[in-house]
């Protein structure tokens, strides 16, 4: 990908690659990724499990753990207005515990397993200050945490509460404002409403939403589920088999997409008022990333490549092409014709 | 005909802080499952919809009210019938994992109903049976997945052969509790066709359980839609007509909540049409209609009165204020 740093990059990931060894070999789940991250912008991140994008974030936050190994790539971290520069990879651990939760947090899957079941709401809190703020005073915590919890409108009276009293849309509220409660400028949240019913859900992004715009933090969405985030974020980048294989303005994106699998995946999300006969599955598993790829990594599951349109040239897929203002396709083929305007929307 | 009716149904599970209390899980559930129908079932965790599809199955007695099968109690039934009925009302779960014993084989755990209820005289019998039925729902070619153990499988795949599982048996009625909500999006609607197709090539009856309208749009066509709050179902309708023109405050706000418009990009979310989000708990539910608390349009008398299902402009409706709610 064209790789112009911008005033406002926050983040860059430049040609991150992250194995895996397995039982059959080496799995490549992050393969030679490049992309940037913006201030104050919210980018959702989006794949199929196993597409690869936890382990990107885990690579942007320094925790690809054994058997995972970065084998190239680096992650850099602009500070306020590119003063300062990190390399997230090379920091020591101390610089690193200074930096986790104060610059990038994260907001983990699953909120029923992510708080410790004996611990009350507020020592969570207390846990994640000290270890920043050595000298801390327990007054000034009870305020900030109090402050947090109002951010997502959770009364303060839960501070006393142990996790098992909290709702899942409670609980998930409750680690949304523990990851605003050192003020990081980026917050990761990976599949923050999976599991989560319409009406929390809806909730919860309009928090995230307010949250975002009233305290310009850039937000970096995780989730399988285009729906939900194609009206909270600016920008969206598609994973699969371990690429990113689009990347760009979510209305571009969505409303009239440049790869066959973006393609295949709006079409395949049902919604509430169109024709019940019109969409269809992408058929096919997604790729095995243990082997060694030799055609496009889509081929097998793309209409593109099965009307014979396409040659599937693996190397051809190994740049992303520049297909718009400031959008980035893998495919080739439709990069360089004029694709078929879709109806992804009304 | 009608496969399956029910009547007055009621659920009470005792209570796990207060003994003696019972907590009520549903109440006054009237509903009835024609031959080759499509019912959906929406509503939010803990309105009880898992519970009403087990119910149907008939793995919660009722406590209180009347549920028949064929024209007779289930309850009443005698040893051959009640085979019959068990057979004949089949389930697929929503953790496609649980759902499978893990030191089985595919076929191991299949073959078992098939024998059992002498359905397949032998093994090779039933092996023949299942092979038959993984064409039909699209896992090719069978021997790759009969000897294989559920962890080596994706969960559209074990999706796929609990639906083989329930279709086995020749049921009449399957009730799928959020077959799909575990399932990637990209095959999401593959699912959803396959259980189109049985219902439309075996006229099976299906529940179709779930949160996500959207799917339920799908799944049902032409069916109905149910949406269930607290234990009761508020709104009843034809799906398309329910989606199209929602009646119920409730429905309301939560048609709200679906996102829509995914080519628009970024915009305003404006608030829900309600007054609170969290849910009342069970154990305590309000007073009068249940869903008082959190309904924009309430008024006293909401608080005081149970509102019944009732006809208005076609569909079924549990609200006093039906006629002024705009």
């Amino acid at each position: 990908m064209e790789q112009n740093i911008k005033e406002n990059t926050i983040i860059e990931v430049k040609d991150l690659t992250i194995d895996f060894k397995v039982e059959n070999g080496i799995l490549r789940a992050c393969d030679h990724t490049s992309f940037d991250i913006r201030r104050n912008e919210t980018v959702a991140i989006i794949g199929e499990s196993g597409s690869g994008k936890s382990t990107l974030c885990s690579g942007i936050l320094n925790m690809v753990n054994v058997p995972g190994k970065v084998t190239s790539g680096t992650v850099t971290y602009f500070s306020e207005y590119q003063h300062a520069k990190a390399d997230i990879l090379k920091m020591s651990p101390q610089e690193e515990t200074q930096f986790r939760w104060k610059e990038i947090s994260t907001v983990f899957q699953a909120a029923q397993n992510a708080l410790n079941p004996v611990l009350k709401i507020k020592e969570h809190f207390y846990e994640t200050i000290l270890a920043h703020q050595h000298n801390a005073k327990a007054e000034e915590m009870d305020e900030k945490i109090k402050k947090v919890l109002g951010y997502v409108r959770l009364d303060p009276a839960v501070m006393e509460y142990y996790p098992h009293h909290l709702s899942g849309g409670m609980k998930q509220r409750v680690l949304i404002a523990l990851s605003l409660v050192l003020d990081p400028k980026v917050i990761i949240l990976d599949e923050p409403t999976t599991a989560l019913d319409v009406v929390t859900q809806y909730y919860i992004l309009q928090l995230l939403s307010n949250i975002q715009k009233g305290f310009k933090i850039t937000m970096v969405f995780l989730t399988h589920d285009i729906a939900v985030v194609s009206n909270i974020a600016d920008r969206i980048a598609v994973m699969y088999g371990g690429e990113i294989v689009e990347y760009g303005r979510t209305e571009d994106v969505l409303g009239n997409p440049k790869h066959p699998y973006t393609k295949g995946l709006v079409d395949a999300i049902p919604t509430l008022h169109d024709d019940v006969t019109k969409r269809k599955a992408i058929h096919g598993t997604p790729p095995d990333l243990t082997q060694k790829f030799e055609y496009c990594k889509f081929k097998d599951r793309c209409p593109v490549y099965q009307e014979g349109k396409c040659e599937a040239d693996y190397e051809r897929t190994r740049t992303m092409y520049k297909t718009g203002d400031d959008r980035y396709s893998r495919c080739y083929t439709w990069a360089e014709q004029d694709t078929p305007n879709m109806n992804g929307g009304k | 005909m009608e496969l399956i009716k029910i009547e007055h149904l009621g659920i009470s599970f005792d209570s796990r802080t207060k003994k003696k209390e019972k907590v009520k899980i549903l109440q006054d559930i009237n509903l009835s499952i024609e031959e080759g129908e499509v019912i959906a079932l929406v509503g939010e965790s803990g309105c009880g919809k898992t519970t009403l599809g087990k119910t149907i199955v008939g793995l919660y007695p009722p406590s209180e009210g009347v549920i028949s099968y064929k024209g007779k109690d289930i309850t009443k039934l005698n040893k051959k019938e009640y085979m019959d009925y068990r057979l004949g009302v089949q389930m697929v779960h929503q953790d496609s994992f649980a759902a499978l014993n893990p030191n089985r084989t595919i076929f191991q755990s299949l073959s078992m109903p098939l024998l059992q209820n002498h359905i397949a005289k032998n093994k090779k019998e039933a092996e023949d049976i299942l092979r038959e039925y993984f064409t039909e729902v699209g896992l090719t070619p069978p021997e790759q997945f009969l000897y294989k153990y559920p962890h080596q499988l994706s969960g559209g795949q074990r999706q796929r052969i609990l639906l083989a599982r329930a279709l086995s048996v020749k049921p009449r009625v399957i009730v799928a509790d959020e077959p799909v909500s575990m399932v990637d999006v990209s095959l999401r609607i593959a699912l959803i066709d396959l259980m189109t197709r049985m219902n439309q090539k075996y006229r099976i009856s299906f529940v179709y359980i779930t949160h996500d309208l959207a799917t339920a749009r799908y799944v049902a066509k032409d069916g109905r839609l149910a949406v269930m709050y607290l234990g009761r179902i508020v709104e009843l309708n034809n799906i398309r007509e329910a989606i199209d023109n929602p009646r119920h405050p409730y429905f309301k706000a939560l048609i709200a909540a679906v996102p829509s418009d995914i080519g628009r990009g970024k915009s305003e979310m404006k608030d829900l049409p309600l007054r609170s989000l969290d849910m009342p708990s069970v154990n305590n539910p309000p007073t009068g209609c249940s869903f008082h608390t959190r309904c924009p349009y309430y008024q006293e008398r909401c608080e005081k009165e149970t509102p019944k299902l009732r006809e208005f402009e076609g569909g079924m409706i549990a609200c006093h204020f039906a006629e002024e709610i705009p």
